[in-house]
């Protein structure tokens, strides 16, 4: 039973960040059906600045704001710069300019810091509380569930209660209209690009300092993990990505744990495949499915 | 014509368009007709050797080849070897197999290297030994503890240069049984051979159902936590590591997440302080108290002439690099080949080289003498303890040979240990 | 010459075979590396075109074609060193292998297809995306069969005695990988000007305007799939045959996605593209390595520029070519040679698709 406990307080935690790493993707798949293949690629950009950062003031947090803000000007600096310039009739396209990016940005990142590991402070201490014998929650876990549910309740806010939001989603689901309406639409769309990459930063700097630390690589499976979690959400759907995250992460956490060898990689296709063939649109897809 | 041109057309012109650039770029290659033995002329040697130098495998490693490098420009600095300059072409593989198949072929095709030095990894350079012995090409000192090299009859131009995972693991189990002969082991192995050989070891000292827990860990899934978690309820003192530096730091990481200290005992592939502390950050003093074993001097032997020295190199020809124990591994390959040279004479074919290692008087900067011989590839042939203490690790009690055979028994080895030369630049 | 205007499958067939005799030609002009970088070349091409005529002709997008090529070459070495085992040599040691390559891949891009033809454009890659990261764990879970990290050696026999005793396996290679590249190219181009060609491309254009033609919409999709599972079965087959070897590190995520990026440069859709790509996948590195060896850089600068570079260089070429020329290469060269308003049955293929129909930023000029 305490094995059981403690598998599913693991799982939960790198879940719900897989979770916020999907809600970036959905923020950018939202306004413009493109799935962004560089967003682990600039989540690793931030990572590194959060390092540099933390490692020149000594202080997590300079580093975490810096990760944040240097998101923001990242996600609206790519969607200004590249992102804007790609012949919109081909959808595949943008597709192929992010994984263009993905390789500049990696090698760069390269280029600069080599390709070691560097290990990555921590603020708070992993090592849990106990109730009784049983270990439970550390306060680095506490730490990441506060901060992905800040992440959530913002953005649920900011979407249904705020001017900007309701631009924002008025911008994706109807561009022309919107459009008509006054909405400056290249705008907002700017802007999902700086929060999805500073929300994607986010969570990066989350997960990655609990494994080996930053690497041009680091983000890489958090970015399949996160993806997979939205297509089992609903790409369309942030509270489906968020159940695709828990799900995940739980399920990796549960095989690794209890079978012998580690078939997760295999069960996660399994669930996949068995989600799609259900629901091709996810688990939550919108009822209003737009054809794709 | 040109409208007519189906879609066919245009990949056969796109074809030929690819056959000139191919053509071209052929032409630009010199062929060097002057020497017989590819890659050898009065005044050169050139070898090659691949190794990931990007890529998740590339943390640590990527520092080999550089220190391997310098320490044969520190070489070439003061005369070659018969006045022969060695340049070394390193190839980047990115510790994929498919890389390697191209990037050897290189090498050896178009490059014409005398030999592949010190290739790196056990799947990456499993897929080429086939390419290497058709095409009759030393392959000299892999970088890696697989048995796989090992094969005299089947692949009788390829050397190994470490001490196997099995002799590393037998050397442990020795120490657990002197030293600790009550405790419960459990052990934590890479899914391939480098877990499967290790593991073999354990069991070959301490028995087939000694080991209580093992347990097996893939690169690409970072979290460990249940196979930990598997060993704290089994009640395990003693836990094995068969695992990159990456693996070590996350086994030390997470026991300490889990409120449990056992004494780990890494192999040298993921012992190496300077690098696991580094992956460890903030959280390095964890891995005060960690045994390892390792073959070539460490780093932390400040005293050691063999560190003094390679600290020197490494100052003047490596650009002051982080001296680390991967450094230390690069120059001593480098020295090792030098040796063979050395020792080889003149007069240096692909065949004499060969015959030149297996003669068996080569020593390297190793703790223990090397085991080539006629029907033995293997390498460095033993280990030592060592523990890290106070931030520095360092070796204890004997220094033990014995080899990969489940039988054959752990010695201790008490002769002298080797010391470089003064130059550090070794003489026949 | 009217006999060949008006005969497609003769003047394709006429093609094929002055392509594979220049090819040949050309082997014996190369070094032994340049043509196992040539049979690299092919056994790509054979991927490459099938996934250029799927993304292409079909609009669905596989990032998981890697694996589908993983599946060619595990199952080319389980057959080869079965047949190596028995006694068998020659060129049934060659060609039976190839052929389970074939097959095997087919029926596993039929299961994908199944259920891809259900999917919508991201979330058939989000399958085959999965598909990919699943290989290593695959293969380690089956490691008695297959090897585990480490993967299988291919048995392999050295190039046929009656082409003389030193004749280069290289060559030889290149032949069989050249010879596979041709047929592969002459059916798919066949393929693309037949009847399902058109229903391909209907489906792609407008699934429910195809179904009110009486496409089977779904079948054409499944169909599209397991033809592209063949040619990348094969492309891998030639690729474990060339490197004596197959593991799951050769078939990384990174590798399918350099699939689809050889295919986009080329310029999707066609099959001339596929060329260009599959050339520029081998090319690159190489140049850029070459680079290197020319500039002297210190130790580590170098360890850190090396690798690196090609990536960065790859990198900044895709995205060049995508944004000043998002046609692909060919269709620069289509641009260049003036004809690209003219073919009729070119313009088709010329057509990139669009994996979506609402595109926000189709519109996005006149806002800024």
């Amino acid at each position: 039973m305490d094995r059981f406990i403690f598998l599913t307080v693991d799982g939960l935690t790198r879940g719900v960040i897989f979770a916020s790493f999907g809600l970036a993707l959905v923020l950018i798949f939202r306004g413009t059906r493109l799935v962004n293949f560089a967003q682990g690629a600039m989540a690793a950009g931030t990572l590194y600045l959060a390092y540099s950062v933390t490692q020149e003031t000594g202080s997590y947090w300079a580093g975490l704001a810096a990760a944040v803000v240097g998101g923001l000007i990242l996600g609206a600096l790519i969607e200004r710069v590249l992102m804007r310039h790609i012949d919109p009739s081909a959808h595949l396209n943008a597709v192929i300019a992010a994984l263009g990016l993905v390789l500049v940005i990696q090698a760069v990142l390269g280029i600069i810091y080599g390709n070691d590991f560097r290990a990555m402070k921590l603020p708070f201490s992993r090592n849990p509380y106990s109730i009784g014998d049983q270990p439970l929650l550390s306060p680095y876990d506490i730490f990441v569930f506060c901060v992905v549910l800040a992440i959530m309740i913002g953005l649920a806010v900011m979407f249904t209660h705020t001017d900007i939001g309701l631009k924002m989603r008025a911008a994706a689901f109807a561009p022309d209209i919107s459009r008509l309406l006054g909405v400056n639409v290249g705008r907002m769309l700017t802007l999902s690009w700086a929060l999805a990459a500073a929300v994607g930063g986010l969570a990066a700097l989350l997960i990655v300092p609990t494994e080996f630390g930053a690497n041009p690589h680091s983000t890489d499976l958090v970015f399949v993990y996160a993806f997979t979690a939205a297509v089992i959400g609903g790409l369309d759907s942030p509270i489906g990505t968020v159940i695709g995250g828990v799900i995940v992460g739980l399920v990796l956490s549960y095989v690794s744990g209890y079978s012998d060898k580690d078939v997760s990689a295999i069960v996660i296709l399994a669930i996949l495949i068995g989600v799609l063939l259900l629901r091709p649109n996810g688990l939550f897809a919108s009822a209003a499915a737009r054809k794709v | 014509m040109s409208e007519h041109m189906s879609r066919l057309a245009r990949p056969v012109a796109a074809l030929a368009a690819a056959a000139l650039v191919g053509s071209l770029a052929a032409c630009s290659g010199s062929d060097d007709k002057s020497a017989n033995v590819p890659g050898v002329t009065d005044t050169t040697i050139t070898v090659g050797t691949h190794q990931p130098l990007t890529g998740p495998a590339a943390a640590g490693y990527a520092s080999i080849s550089p220190a391997t490098k310098a320490y044969f420009d520190y070489v070439n600095d003061n005369g070659g070897v018969y006045g022969r300059k060695i340049t070394y072409k390193v190839e980047d593989d990115g510790y994929n197999p498919a890389n390697t198949q191209t990037v050897v072929r290189k090498l050896v095709l178009q490059d014409k290297v005398f030999a592949i030095l010190n290739g790196l990894g056990t799947p990456t350079h499993t897929g080429v030994l086939d390419f290497l012995k058709t095409n009759k090409v030393p392959d000299l000192f892999v970088a890696s503890g697989s048995r796989n090299w090992n094969q005299p009859e089947k692949y009788p131009t390829t050397f190994g240069f470490q001490s196997d995972y099995t002799t590393e693991t037998k050397v442990q189990a020795t120490y657990v049984k002197q030293n600790l002969p009550n405790a419960k082991v459990c052990f934590l192995g890479q899914d391939d051979d480098f877990g499967t050989d290790a593991l073999a070891g354990w069991k070959a000292i301490l028995g087939d159902d000694a080991i209580i827990e093992a347990e097996t860990y893939v690169t690409s899934n970072t979290n460990i936590a249940p196979a930990i978690g598997k060993f704290k309820a089994a009640g395990c003192d003693v836990v094995g590591l068969a695992t990159i530096p990456g693996f070590t730091a996350l086994a030390v990481g997470t026991a300490a997440r889990l409120k449990y200290a056992p004494q780990f005992i890494s192999t040298s592939v993921g012992a190496d302080y300077p690098t696991v502390a580094g992956a460890l950050g903030d959280a390095a003093p964890l891995l005060e108290g960690m045994l390892g074993t390792n073959y070539l001097p460490t780093i932390d032997d400040t005293d050691n002439p063999w560190i003094k020295q390679f600290k020197e190199i490494n100052d003047k020809y490596n650009g002051g690099a982080p001296f680390t124990g991967n450094v230390v591994y690069g120059m001593s390959v480098g020295y090792l080949f030098v040796q063979a040279l050395i020792e080889n004479g003149k007069d240096l074919t692909r065949e004499s080289i060969v015959e030149t290692i297996k003669k068996g008087d080569l020593t390297g900067p190793g703790l223990m003498p090397s085991r080539y011989s006629e029907d033995d590839h293997t390498g460095y042939g033993g280990a030592q303890m060592a523990k890290v203490s106070g931030g520095k690790q360092l070796y204890f009690g004997p220094v033990y040979t014995t080899t990969d055979a489940k039988d054959s028994k752990v010695e201790e080895y008490t002769d002298d240990p080797t010391v470089p030369e003064k130059d550090t630049i070794p003489t026949k | 010459m009217q006999f060949f205007r008006t005969h497609t499958l003769a003047r394709h067939a006429a093609l094929a075979v002055i392509a594979l005799v220049a090819l040949v030609l050309l082997t014996y002009a190369l070094p032994s590396f340049r043509n196992f970088q040539l049979a690299t070349v092919g056994a790509y091409l054979c991927a490459t075109a099938g996934l250029t005529v799927l993304i292409g002709q079909t609009g669905q997008l596989s990032l998981g074609h890697g694996a589908l090529m993983a599946t060619g070459a595990y199952s080319f070495a389980l057959m080869a060193n079965q047949l190596g085992e028995n006694g068998s040599t020659g060129f049934l040691l060659v060609i039976v292998p190839l052929l389970v390559a074939i097959v095997v891949a087919a029926i596993v891009g039929g299961l994908i297809g199944l259920a891809g033809a259900r999917l919508a454009g991201p979330y058939l890659a989000g399958l085959t995306l999965a598909l990919i990261i699943a290989i290593p764990t695959i293969t380690t879970t089956w490691d008695g069969t297959l090897g585990g990290d480490q993967g299988l050696s291919v048995y392999v026999e050295p190039a046929p005695a009656s082409l003389g005793a030193s004749f280069p396996l290289e060559q030889w290679q290149a032949w069989i990988a050249c010879a596979a590249a041709v047929l592969v190219m002459f059916l798919l181009a066949n393929l693309v000007h037949s009847r399902f060609g058109r229903a391909m491309r209907a489906v792609r254009d407008d699934e429910v305007a195809a179904r009110l033609c009486g496409i089977a919409v779904g079948r054409t999709k499944v169909v599209a799939f397991i033809v592209s599972a063949a040619t990348a079965g094969l492309g891998g087959g030639i690729l474990a045959m060339q490197t004596q070897s197959v593991s799951p590190g050769a078939y990384s995520l990174s590798f399918s996605l350099f699939l689809v990026m050889g295919v986009v440069v080329g310029g999707v859709g066609h099959l001339a593209g596929a060329v260009w790509g599959s050339l520029l996948l081998v090319a690159l590195p190489d140049l850029t390595s070459s680079l290197l060896d020319h500039v002297d850089f210190s130790a580590s600068a170098a360890s850190k520029l090396d690798g690196n570079l090609a990536l960065l260089i790859f990198g900044l070429v895709l995205i060049f070519v995508i944004v000043t020329a998002p046609r692909g290469l060919q269709g620069l060269v289509d641009v260049i040679r003036g004809k690209v308003r003219r073919t009729p049955g070119g313009q088709a293929l010329a057509t990139v698709p669009s994996t979506t129909t609402a595109h926000p930023q189709s519109t996005e000029s006149s806002d800024v």
